[in-house]
């Protein structure tokens, strides 16, 4: 039973690592701009699909096709930002989700035009021995997805807390006409922090495929799941956001092992929703008064 | 006769004192004007009346009404009225629809009756328009009436929070800070507003910075400074108030000799 | 009054139509889907145009009504109309305890928690196999009949669901001229100024989220009827994207413009055919541009286009007369 239970938290934290990644970028975006990018998870699947296909048939080798896609990733998100968002600031909170809506059923079309409704795998990127942890086995790419999602984190947190560029972005968050006002490039800015997350995203894609496969509405799912980490763990908080991942993931997974796993999507919202009714700050956010 | 009576009030916001073991009470039809710093904590006092805040300790008595632990909209329903600080327009309606709101509370059309039209609906539709043409009429926005809110300039839109409160037919009215941002031809329409609605027999409880506008239109004065009372009374005996004075100015003025 | 005008106007359209073309198939067939997408926007426009609270779940309401009158009718043999009143009632036992909770939540957080709801149903729906049939779905839905009238064929159906959206449409636009109609909008305008003016916001925002959450049930019933088969597919997020896009397509505070928006985007796809591989891309499109450039809907853009021509040509007109003697007496 121990093992069991054990197997599902290796899975969970896989999953959760995925979710920590998706969730910190939405936490980044809404952290510079106040807006949520309902296209966080389409970041994810291009990264993947952008990999797989750069790679496919005579293409280039593995690690290049990921750099490649990357990078492509990185310049949807700065193009989003600059031509979706960008244009549309001042305008209501509503305006602006069906916007990134927009953005992401329009970014899953372009990939349903590219590649099909077919599924695809990735190659894992060493090998797919088994590695035993008691009765409970983990594959490399787990270890490869946990260690990256770690190594991204921390370099995110070394990002906003100790570079100029970083704590700039932060500014702009807390005030922007300030920040203009000492100097700082707020569009540059809000373009890094897109671009930011669209290579946490990316990343975050490249890393699971191998282990999930993926297709062109792989991302829709994966995105609406780290919205619900990064709320659950305290909207607007970076770490809260990876923590809130984590723990949705273990959750998931726990669920789906020890309960059902039909219900194993369902359960990401219903705590969704319980976090909503009593304390939408989420776990690590603070509680906030309105001034009237 | 007392309208309203306050009594203990107290409220903190984390460890900030807004205020502190406040009492006063407004005689009815007068005008009733509470000056203070900035910070001072006027503001909170208004919306604590208005149901808005919940108080720490203290309570508020309107009539015979207990106003602590009542909603916004159950403090309405006693006969208290408000305009805001900050603007609170309804940009997305024409004016005489924002007036028409405020005679929501004179109308009784639940959703179903207006749903289906039921005869009465029509009739108080009738009576809505006449009570909120008459509201405009008595501040002056007559001109205003086909426009929609969100085009008018600022002046325009104080007055217009108030016609809209005025539609109510309210006991209290509170105003917070209507002079803010007006000019001097605004300011002296201002006072004639404020002087018409208390002739009609409605007590105001006002909140301003312009002194000149107090000292003119107030029958009592109401001082806070820190959250608590420093001084209430006539406009001449606040104008003397040595206490008052040091508030504003700080500290004892020197002359030259 | 303008909003009686209108409504005789559709009216009228609604009932000449099929006498005009009565084998046509983008009337019976294509027309009464857009006539049920009317009355979904129609209600939907009434709870985000009007009442200003976004829902991205509304398709589960939708649901709920399709799948209760499905089950009653298919596995406890129940009539067609008793079936509707039950998933009406569920619908608003429902929305109404969840209305609160949602409802204390603005913005971004309230797009999710509707999401989430909708979501939540939708995989119920599909789990829920012994009662729904899965994703299978549950077909054999028997049809509506009215005192023997049967509507078993696609222009009684027309008849049955545009008689539906007409009524639907009057009821909002007595609202919405009405007490409660203000009450709404001044809940969105200003929440504190209309707890001011003495409406009960939370009840208001109650009621509208209550009604709306209804109506998308009696069209998801008459939905199951009229396709005789249900399956989750159809009441899926996306869905509810969809709806939220054809009211932000028509003007968000507009009853005229949700049906517009709901007529568009049921044609547009029947149009796109040719371009079925591209018809996602545009679709996302189509959302993000008008939301950058448009985003107080097509409704209200064309309006005031139509306003500033006619001006154009008015003010025109008036410089190209010749001068009066404007100069009198010196």
């Amino acid at each position: 039973m121990f093992d069991q239970i054990l197997q599902f938290v290796l899975t969970g934290i896989t999953v959760g690592a995925t979710y920590a990644l998706v969730a910190l970028g939405f936490a980044i975006i809404y952290n510079a701009s106040d807006a949520v990018n309902f296209s966080q998870g389409e970041f994810v699947m291009l990264g993947a699909m952008g990999t797989i296909a750069f790679s496919a048939g005579n293409g280039l080798p593995l690690w290049l096709a990921a750099v490649c896609a990357v990078l492509v990733v990185i310049c949807v998100g700065m193009m989003l930002q600059r031509f979706a968002i960008a244009p549309a600031r001042g305008a209501s909170v509503v305006t602006t989700i069906i916007i990134t809506i927009g953005a992401s059923i329009f970014l899953r079309g372009v990939a349903l035009l590219l590649w099909g409704k077919d599924i695809f795998g990735m190659p894992h990127f060493s090998g797919e021995q088994p590695i035993k942890i008691g009765e409970a086995t983990l594959l490399p790419q787990n270890l490869w997805v946990m260690g990256g999602a770690a190594v991204l984190v921390l370099g995110v947190h070394y990002f906003f807390n100790h570079t100029t560029n970083g704590k700039a972005i932060l500014a702009c968050s807390y005030n922007r006409t300030a920040a203009h006002l000492v100097g700082i490039n707020v569009s540059m800015m809000m373009l890094i922090a897109y671009g930011l997350s669209a290579l946490l995203g990316s990343l975050a894609g490249i890393l699971v495929a191998p282990i999930t496969f993926t297709s062109y509405d792989a991302g829709v799912m994966l995105g609406l799941k780290g919205f619900s980490a990064a709320i659950l763990g305290g909207f607007g908080n970076p770490m809260g956001a990876v923590a809130g991942g984590l723990l949705l993931g273990l959750i998931e997974s726990l669920t789906a092992g020890l309960i059902s796993s039909g219900y194993k999507d369902a359960i990401g919202f219903i705590i969704l929703l319980l976090v909503l009714f009593f304390k939408p700050s989420g776990i690590f956010g603070k509680a906030s008064a309105e001034r009237v | 006769m007392t309208l309203l009576k306050v009594s203990g009030l107290s409220k903190s916001f984390g460890g900030v004192t807004a205020i502190s073991d406040l009492d006063f009470e407004v005689p009815r039809d007068q005008v009733y004007s509470v000056i203070g710093p900035n910070g001072a904590g006027k503001t909170t006092l208004f919306n604590m009346l208005s149901g808005i805040y919940r108080p720490d300790e203290g309570k508020i008595r309107f009539l015979d009404n207990e106003i602590v632990g009542r909603q916004p909209h159950k403090v309405a329903e006693l006969g208290v009225s408000r305009t805001f600080q900050n603007l609170q327009m309804f940009f997305n309606m024409s004016v005489l629809d924002n007036v028409k709101v405020g005679c929501h509370l004179r109308t009784k059309s639940r959703l179903w009756n207006t749903a289906l039209r039921l005869p009465g609906t029509r009739r108080e539709e009738r009576q809505a328009e006449l009570w909120a043409r008459e509201s405009l009429h008595f501040c002056d926005l007559e001109q205003y009436l086909q426009r929609d809110a969100g085009a008018l300039p600022y002046g325009v839109l104080k007055r217009l929070e108030i016609a809209r409160a005025l539609a109510a037919a309210p006991q209290l009215l509170l105003m917070d800070e209507p002079a803010a941002g007006l000019n001097d031809t605004e300011t002296k329409q201002m006072r004639r507003l404020i002087r018409r609605i208390s002739e009609a027999g409605i007590t105001v409880l006002l909140v301003e910075h312009n002194m000149g506008l107090v000292m003119e239109v107030s029958d009592r004065i109401l001082v806070i400074d820190y959250g608590s009372r420093l001084a209430e009374g006539s406009p001449a005996e606040i104008q003397n108030n040595p206490r008052v004075i040091e508030a504003y100015l700080g500290g004892e003025v020197e002359y030259a000799v | 009054m303008s909003h009686h005008r209108g409504f005789y106007l559709l009216t009228f359209v609604a009932v000449v139509l099929p006498l005009a073309f009565p084998d046509n198939y983008f009337v019976t067939v294509v027309g009464v889907t857009a006539a049920l997408h009317a009355i979904l926007a129609v209600s939907l426009n009434l709870l985000m145009g009007y009442a200003g609270q976004i829902s991205l779940g509304h398709a589960g309401f939708f649901g709920i009504g399709a799948y209760v009158s499905a089950i009653l009718t298919t596995r406890y043999g129940w009539n067609p109309w008793p079936a509707i009143i039950a998933g009406l009632g569920l619908t608003c036992v429902i929305a109404f305890t969840l209305a609160r909770p949602i409802l204390r939540l603005k913005g971004h957080y309230l797009a999710m928690a509707t999401l989430g709801l909708g979501i939540i149903i939708n995989i119920v729906l599909v789990q829920a196999g012994d009662f729904t049939g899965g994703p299978d779905g549950l077909g054999e839905i028997p049809t509506l009949s009215l005192f023997g009238w049967q509507v078993d064929s696609d222009l009684r159906w027309y008849i049955v669901i545009v008689s539906v959206l007409l009524l639907v449409v009057w009821l909002a636009l007595n609202i919405i001229n009405s007490r409660s109609g203000r009450a709404l909008r001044a809940l969105h305008g200003s929440e504190v100024a209309a707890e001011m003016m003495g409406i009960n916001t939370t009840a208001t925002k109650t009621g509208v989220f209550v009604l709306a959450a209804m109506i998308a049930s009696m069209a998801g019933s008459l939905f199951a009827y009229q396709q005789a088969f249900v399956s989750p597919d159809s009441f899926s997020f996306f869905f509810s994207i969809e709806l939220v896009t054809m009211v932000v397509l028509g003007g968000m505070a507009s009853t005229y413009g949700a049906i517009m928006g709901a007529i568009i985007l049921t044609f547009l796809p029947e149009f796109l055919v040719v371009f079925e591989d591209f018809e996602v891309m545009i679709f996302g499109a189509i959302l993000m541009l008008m939301m950058i450039f448009l985003p107080q809907g097509l409704f209200v853009g064309l309006r005031n286009l139509l306003r500033r021509i006619v001006a154009g040509r008015r003010s025109a007109a008036e410089a190209a007369e010749p001068e009066e003697s404007g100069r009198d007496a010196a």
